[in-house]
């Protein structure tokens, strides 16, 4: 590989890498922005940046969206003391937030955000077009879990090892459903005839005729609910539930190292999200049915950047879709998690499967 | 005790599923996102008031600039938290109220104990405490938030007499009466 | 009646319609509230001449009617006797009860009586509760309550009277305030001696002054503001400092003389605003001098000890073999008796007290200025009276007799012991103010007042009277009693834990036979009277006061 190759991906998955932070940080806000208007509330609109917030229309807006808000938290964040319990293992105490920080960022290097079309051909946008893109995503998220099991355990007390626990064996129940809930995904993508592996961009263009949400529910449902107990976010988030653990896994933890695991959280969130979009809301295709195979994007750097602007859109929905449920449902009882988990996720994933299996055949046969 | 069994109706395929509650959950919630907001931002805008709203206690002077309370201390006998403390004086012989005789020397109303129940605007004879439309009480300190006698008039001001009692008694005074 | 209860010299009353047995004569005011009831008044006054010119205490009066023909007792048909009940109300307080007397003390006439009198009374009366010391102990506040209209039908303009009288150096007066009862003007006279006081433009606009030239200024004049039954007298000493219904009253003794004054002290979160008399028919009725109202500015005195050496260091001193104490019959019998009990475990030479007379005034202030001379008698702290000079003393100090001196609450250097005496010994001072012994001590003790511990006294009736704790005292100052408790027990380990006035009399009354039987929470507030006999040979400078005579061989002994 040539220097100038390398040195164009460090810039590329710096850029990626910062703008999976910078969302992140956003879905903080939109996360503050959205809880507050379904409660009638108004949100954070107060933070300010002197020079920045004081430009009449312009900076007075921003300061009214709370657009200065996520600076003020990420400088909060870094700024306060960061105390370290006598009592805690310290390596892994330090290793786990980066345990939980590592996997957010790494996997969405194979997410693909949009495509180029070069001389007829559709190009990703993605950092790295690998064939086994899904399973890199699968072994490298579940990953994730480890920053949160190393942070209940290294944290030698109680609600953070309560925490941990929890975290691995929700994590351990709902893995299985969401990879079976995908495979009919892939066995479509895979046609007889048709060599595109686990790449998630031959799985999005597959959906320009229609979106895979459309012909697969149950495995949309099932990978969807999936997400939200990977990711911890209620109804699932057993890890922290706030009212029964303290804050869970990461009670012992503060400042800059309860950044890292909030922002990994968020992170996550948003690279489910992307994922999900790819899956099963049709990338960047933007017509959910679309049987004459319109090809509705111009080539170049413009049909690039409305692609990514598509894709974009369609993650953030799901972003929004995270935060409304949040706001909208209740914790479910431990217990109830993993009933769901392994008496009716499970089973269906596993009937969905064999469904979509049979069809496939059907239609392979003809 | 007579035990009730209810029978509960079995739960259709649509209500085990949960699927369509969580819909109408997040109709609702959905809804409520375009509702306006109730929020007041407070510095800037501020609550209307209402009639009889229980603020901080104050003191207020009559029209003629007279201190109204005349330290009976009814008030510091009826606080329930114990808030309020009266060092009562007596008004200076050659001053224009020496025909009250009475009057605080210390007021003082310790604001990290009052509970606004308002005993003490009910219980003066004088209608000399009351509990007006303040209700914003900060301070650095302790003692800063114990208010003193002036502070409490400050914050008081004047409200009118409907009785006059000491004008008349002062008329009295000076005209007498011949025997 | 049966013969029998006619001997008693007893007779039966009738309180609507409840027999109630009295000594012929006997107040019908006193008798009705002898049974729990109350019949309101103004002008009258237990102590005091009956004037009845108030008229709040009306009530109904019957007899039993006698035919007048034959004479033969009139009978209902029932057969029980006929009550002929007076068709005018009588007053009460002017009434003495008499054989088969009928009373109607609630009677809708008697209720419209009060109703009236009441509303005449307020008439005139300012509506400055508010601002009236007496609101909250103030009969007219009561009363109208009880039978006050709630409203004025009176549009005319009030009578307008003077105000702010000072009347004495103790004693101010609102005309307007006043009731006309003549309570006051009766004291002056005929207990106080004083007849200062009297009504001036009688009529509409009657009004209390002092004869022209003169004041209220006797010794007693604070008594009138006592039984004032409005705010119209009111005390320049407490005068506008607090509200009554704040003051928490605690039943104490007067330490200015040996009469042993029966007091009650009125504090309020720790700080005492007044003294009053309580009523001993025994020892002071209801009466007290002013100077013993005053002696509770001594606890807030500036030369009041709070801060000194502690009690760990004092028995070092103890240990010397030439100690002598010096008690004060100030202190109270516990304390003495800790103080002997103290003399006898150490190597004491002698102890002793400061004996100290004035001339009395024949009333309630004796002739013995220490309350408790017959406490330290009693407990054997002493065993002949005090002198004023401790010669003996000084004259050991000076021939080397005495190196270590215990003084409890007396200054040595007003009892004849001169500045440089004290020089040569080594002093423990106990005592409650600081003075020239307390500058010579080498260790100072402060210790409560009388206001802040509990206590008894033995007045010259040899009438053994309880203190109770007014006020906590000043931070830091440990009680007398267990101060003395623990040297005891220092030196005696074995003796109990004396530390409570309760403690001390479990020994006490073992000990001394005159206290047989006595305990501290046993001893009622109006004390009880103990056989003096024993100390009949010594000569107590003793004259006549309110409730004493001085036994007949004493009064040779002095002359």
């Amino acid at each position: 590989m040539e220097l100038i190759d390398f040195f164009w991906i460090i810039v590329k998955a710096t850029i990626v890498a910062v703008a999976l932070l910078s969302f992140s940080n956003l879905a903080v806000l939109a996360e503050r922005k959205v809880s507050s208007w379904i409660q009638g509330r108004v949100g954070p609109n107060r933070t300010s940046i002197p020079i920045l917030g004081a430009i009449p229309v312009i900076g007075t807006g921003l300061t009214k969206m709370g657009l200065f808000q996520p600076v003020a938290d990420g400088l909060k964040l870094l700024l306060k003391e960061d105390p370290v319990p006598a009592h805690v293992n310290k390596f892994y105490f330090f290793l786990a937030p980066i345990a939980a920080m590592i996997p957010a960022v790494t996997t969405v290097a194979v997410v693909p955000v949009g495509q180029i079309i070069e001389n007829g051909v559709a190009v990703p946008l993605v950092l790295a077009d690998l064939d086994i893109g899904m399973l890199f995503i699968f072994a490298v998220s579940a990953l994730g879990v480890y920053g949160m099991i190393l942070a209940g355990w290294a944290s030698n007390s109680k609600y953070p090892f309560l925490g941990g626990i929890r975290s691995s064996a929700q994590m351990i129940s709902y893995e299985l459903s969401m990879g079976l809930s995908i495979l009919p995904v892939f066995m479509w993508s895979n046609a007889p005839g048709v060599e595109s592996g686990l790449s998630l961009f031959s799985v999005v263009q597959n959906q320009q005729f229609v979106w895979g949400i459309i012909f697969m529910p149950i495995s949309a449902l099932l990978f969807l609910v999936s997400i939200f107990a990977e990711t911890n976010r209620l109804p699932f988030d057993m890890p922290e539930s706030e009212s029964e653990l303290v804050a869970g896994f990461n009670t012992e933890y503060g400042s800059f190292k309860f950044g890292l695991f909030f922002a990994a959280e968020y992170a996550h969130i948003i690279v489910g999200s992307g994922i999900f979009a790819a899956l099963f809301l049709g990338g960047w295709h933007p017509l959910p049915f679309n049987p004459m195979g319109w090809e509705l994007q111009p080539s170049g750097l413009l049909g690039a950047l409305i692609s990514m602007g598509i894709f974009l859109g369609k993650t953030f929905f799901v972003v929004f879709f995270f935060i409304w449920i949040r706001w909208t449902l209740p914790r479910f009882r431990y217990d109830q998690v993993m009933k769901l988990g392994w008496t009716m996720m499970l089973p269906l994933a596993l009937v969905n499967l064999i469904v979509y299996a049979i069809v496939f055949a059907f239609i392979d046969m003809n | 005790m007579a035990i009730k069994k209810i029978e509960r109706k079995p739960l259709t395929l649509a209500e085990k599923s949960y699927l369509p509650q969580i819909a109408s959950g997040l109709k609702i919630t959905l809804k409520n996102i375009f509702r306006p907001t109730v929020t007041l931002q407070y510095p800037e805008e501020r609550p209307e008031i209402p009639e009889g709203y229980r603020g901080v206690p104050t003191l207020v002077k009559d029209p003629n600039g007279r201190e109204k309370c005349v330290s009976c201390q009814l008030c510091e006998f009826v606080c329930p938290p114990k808030a309020i403390r009266i060092t009562p004086g007596e008004l200076d012989e050659e001053s224009e109220n020496a025909h009250v005789e009475k009057g605080p020397k210390e007021f003082e109303v310790n604001m990290l104990r009052c509970i606004y129940c308002g005993f003490c605007q009910e219980v003066c004879p004088e209608e000399a405490i009351w509990l007006q439309d303040t209700f914003s009480v900060s301070g650095y300190t302790r003692e800063e938030l114990v208010y003193k006698k002036d502070k409490l008039y400050e914050l008081g001001g004047t409200l009118p007499d409907d009785h006059h009692k000491w004008d008349k008694k002062k008329a009295a005074e000076n005209s007498g009466n011949p025997h | 009646m049966s013969e029998e209860q006619k001997d008693d010299g007893l007779i039966s009353v009738f309180i609507d319609d409840e027999e109630v047995r009295c000594k012929p004569g006997t107040n019908l005011v006193d008798l009705v509230a002898s049974v729990g009831q109350e019949i309101p008044h103004y002008c009258y006054h237990p102590k005091l001449s009956v004037s009845g010119n108030c008229r709040m205490c009306l009530i109904e009066l019957g007899m039993p009617g006698r035919d007048r023909a034959t004479g033969e007792p009139m009978l209902n048909e029932d057969g029980t006797p006929k009550i002929m009940f007076f068709p005018n109300p009588a007053i009460a307080c002017g009434t003495k009860a008499g054989p088969g007397m009928h009373v109607r003390t609630k009677s809708e006439m008697v209720k419209k009586c009060r109703e009236g009198v009441m509303e005449f009374l307020l008439i005139n009366h300012p509506l400055d509760c508010p601002i009236c010391d007496q609101a909250g102990e103030c009969k007219l506040q009561e009363f109208a309550t009880d039978y006050g209209k709630g409203y004025s039908r009176f549009v005319e303009q009030k009578v307008v009277k003077p105000k702010r009288t000072v009347l004495g150096p103790r004693v101010m007066l609102d005309d307007e305030r006043c009731v006309l009862c003549s309570r006051c003007i009766r004291f002056s006279k005929e207990i106080a001696n004083d007849d200062v006081l009297g009504f001036v433009d009688r009529g509409s606009y009657s009004t209390l002054t002092c004869y022209p030239g003169k004041q209220l200024e006797n010794n007693y004049s604070l008594n009138t503001v006592d039984i004032c039954p409005v705010g119209a007298l009111t005390s320049r000493d407490f005068r506008f400092k607090m509200r009554v219904w704040f003051l928490k009253e605690t039943p104490s003794i007067c330490t200015e003389s040996s009469v042993g004054v029966n007091t009650l002290v009125a504090s309020r979160e720790g700080k005492i605003y007044r003294i009053t008399p309580r009523r001993n028919d025994d020892v002071n009725d209801t009466w007290m001098p002013d100077s013993g109202r005053m002696l509770y500015k001594e606890v807030e005195a500036d030369n009041r000890l709070s801060e000194g050496g502690n009690i760990e260091q004092v028995p070092a001193y103890l240990e010397s073999d030439k100690l002598a104490y010096v008690g004060s019959a100030k202190a109270s019998v516990e304390e003495l008796y800790l103080l002997n009990r103290l003399s006898r475990a150490t190597k004491s030479v002698a102890n002793y007290v400061v004996g100290r007379t004035q001339e009395g005034d024949e009333l309630l202030i004796s002739n013995d200025v220490n309350p408790n001379t017959r406490g330290a008698l009693s407990v054997g702290f002493i065993e002949s009276l005090p002198g004023a000079e401790l010669s003996e003393l000084g004259a050991k100090i000076d021939s080397g007799d005495v190196d270590t001196l215990v003084v409890y609450n007396e200054d040595l250097t007003a009892a004849g012991i001169s500045v440089e005496q004290l020089a040569k010994v080594k002093i423990v001072y106990f005592g409650t103010a600081s003075n020239a012994t307390s500058e010579a001590a080498e260790l100072v003790i402060p210790t409560q007042s009388v206001f802040e511990k509990e206590g008894t006294f033995i007045n010259q009736q040899f009438r053994l009277q309880k203190f109770l704790e007014a006020t906590p005292g000043p931070a830091g100052v440990a009680e007398d009693l267990v101060s003395f408790s623990r040297l005891l027990n220092h030196i005696e380990p074995d003796t109990g834990k004396l530390e409570t006035a309760e403690a001390v009399w479990s020994e006490l009354s073992k000990e001394v036979s005159m206290f047989d039987g006595i305990t501290f929470g046993g001893l009622s507030p109006e004390g009880v009277q103990l056989d003096g006999s024993a100390f009949k040979h010594l000569p107590f400078c003793e004259g006549k006061t309110l409730h004493y005579e001085p036994a007949v061989e004493t009064v040779e002994a002095e002359a």
